[in-house]
């Protein structure tokens, strides 16, 4: 009997040190059913790409609360390409300024999180994503 | 979706990921990748490594596969897989699998590939689908599997009959002697690795461990009906060893790795080796027997009848034996 699951990286790119809301993000994943690959703190966009690949998931997950996405997210969604994984969904949550919203959106960002975000509605959003509407 | 079995063949990554998928949702895609790559496969040291909870087990995992990478004793280094298992949620059915967190040692070399596994409802410490995995990576090259186990405790000891040599990982504190001699986990070492050595109390926990080597009695070993070691008279009998690591700071690996190959030379010249093959592929072609005559079975039974044969059962007019036997036969047995 085959059984196909959401298989997501969670991780936290650069520098600052704060993990709870990446934390809180995997457990409500957990939660709806995925299997989240919760990586840790300090990821290079390297490490990331390389867990991305070995895992074959469907979306990767950052946090980033350092202020540094509009450098380590586009140098992780050209390694992703560059492995041939350019359909893998790249979703991120933390202190993204409004502005930038859009300009990563241009990027092929699927879905960005500010402070106070639902989590039901990180979790509807991978599904759809992925394929798969509970 | 299709796998592209030569690309596997031929080391690409992303190929080799995606088959990985196709064998862990158990598809028919997957189940005919694993009968191309199956002549493919054989070559690899399988190495389990099994513990309780918080014992260290990926950090060890992280310094066993590192130092494969980078031996010290001039050998070349060997390519690595790691098969990290970690449990699913028994009521969602998702999982959170931490255990790259400890390896980040290996990252950046093509000669490492780590996949997580979530256990999705198996209960002996592994996945349904891990030996598939484990075969796909035999195949596609690897000369070193280390499978890491949920973490375990006294009856998780699958882990026992898919890998050429077992590690169990113990650390100081964790229970008395008596735990010691109970059946189950610490029988199944190959290799016993008291871990976070530089803790209190490592005495005590080597010391118990060692009792505990004293009160067994090695010889035969038997599995399902199959003897994994012991099997010719004259042999010599491997005495499990016990090493103490400091994983985080890779104390006592490269010794370890010693102990570890030391282990594979004797399954090669007793013959063990060979045994615990045959032990693991009949215990694999048993269970695809099963799982297959299950599945038969199923689909030429109605939802219908078997809804009402289990409705009997809630009532209490057929024993469970009962209607095992009406949902088979068609009828009971006398």
């Amino acid at each position: 009997m085959s059984q196909e699951k959401i298989r997501v990286i969670v991780a936290k790119p650069g520098l600052d040190g704060h993990d709870r809301g990446a934390k809180v993000v995997a457990r409500a994943l957990r939660d709806a059913g995925m299997e989240v690959i919760y990586t840790g703190l300090r990821q290079t966009p390297e490490m990331i790409a390389e867990a991305a690949l070995q895992e074959d998931v469907h979306a990767v997950g950052l946090s980033v609360l350092s202020g540094a996405h509009m450098a380590l997210v586009p140098r992780i969604m050209e390694l992703l390409k560059a492995n041939g994984q350019e359909n893998v969904g790249v979703f991120i949550g933390g202190i993204i300024p409004d502005e930038d919203v859009p300009r990563l959106r241009e990027m092929g960002v699927a879905g960005v999180y500010g402070p106070g975000t639902r989590t039901d509605d990180i979790v509807q959003d991978i599904q759809a994503f992925a394929g798969q509407t509970s | 979706m299709t796998v592209d079995v030569q690309a596997v063949l031929a080391g690409n990554r992303l190929a080799l990921s995606r088959l990985l998928s196709q064998v862990e949702n158990d598809t028919l895609a997957g189940q005919h990748a694993l009968v191309q790559l199956f002549p493919h496969g054989g070559k690899a040291a399988l190495i389990g490594v099994t513990g309780a909870p918080g014992t260290g087990k990926s950090s060890l995992v992280n310094q066993i596969a590192y130092h494969f990478r980078h031996p010290e004793d001039g050998r070349p280094a060997r390519r690595v897989a790691v098969v990290a298992v970690d449990p699913s949620s028994p009521f969602s059915g998702g999982a959170v699998l931490g255990d790259r967190i400890r390896m980040s040692a290996l990252t950046g070399d093509e000669g490492v590939f780590i996949r997580s596994m979530a256990s999705r409802g198996s209960l002996g410490g592994l996945a349904r689908t891990t030996a598939g995995v484990v075969q796909a990576f035999d195949a596609a090259g690897f000369e070193v599997i280390l499978i890491e186990t949920v973490g375990a405790g006294q009856a998780e000891v699958d882990i026992a009959r898919l890998a050429h040599t077992t590690l169990v990982v113990e650390a100081p504190g964790l229970g008395d002697d008596i735990q010691a001699i109970k059946a189950g986990i610490l029988e199944i070492a190959d290799i016993l690795v008291v871990n976070k050595a530089d803790r209190p109390g490592v005495e005590q926990t080597e010391r118990a461990l060692r009792n505990m080597l004293q009160l067994a009695h090695p010889g035969r070993r038997d599995f399902e009906g199959v003897t994994i070691s012991g099997g010719g008279e004259s042999e010599p009998i491997w005495l499990t060893p016990i090493q103490r690591t400091v994983a985080t700071e890779g104390d006592g690996v490269p010794e370890l790795l010693k102990l570890i190959d030391a282990h594979r030379a004797h399954l090669e010249e007793t013959g063990d080796l060979a045994r615990r093959e045959r032990a693991r592929l009949t215990v694999e072609v048993n269970l695809l027997v099963e799982s297959s005559l299950v599945a038969d079975w199923r689909a030429g039974i109605s939802n219908g009848q078997y809804e009402e044969v289990l409705g009997m059962v809630f009532e209490r007019r057929l024993s469970p034996r009962q209607a095992a036997e009406v949902l088979i036969h068609g009828e009971e047995a006398s």
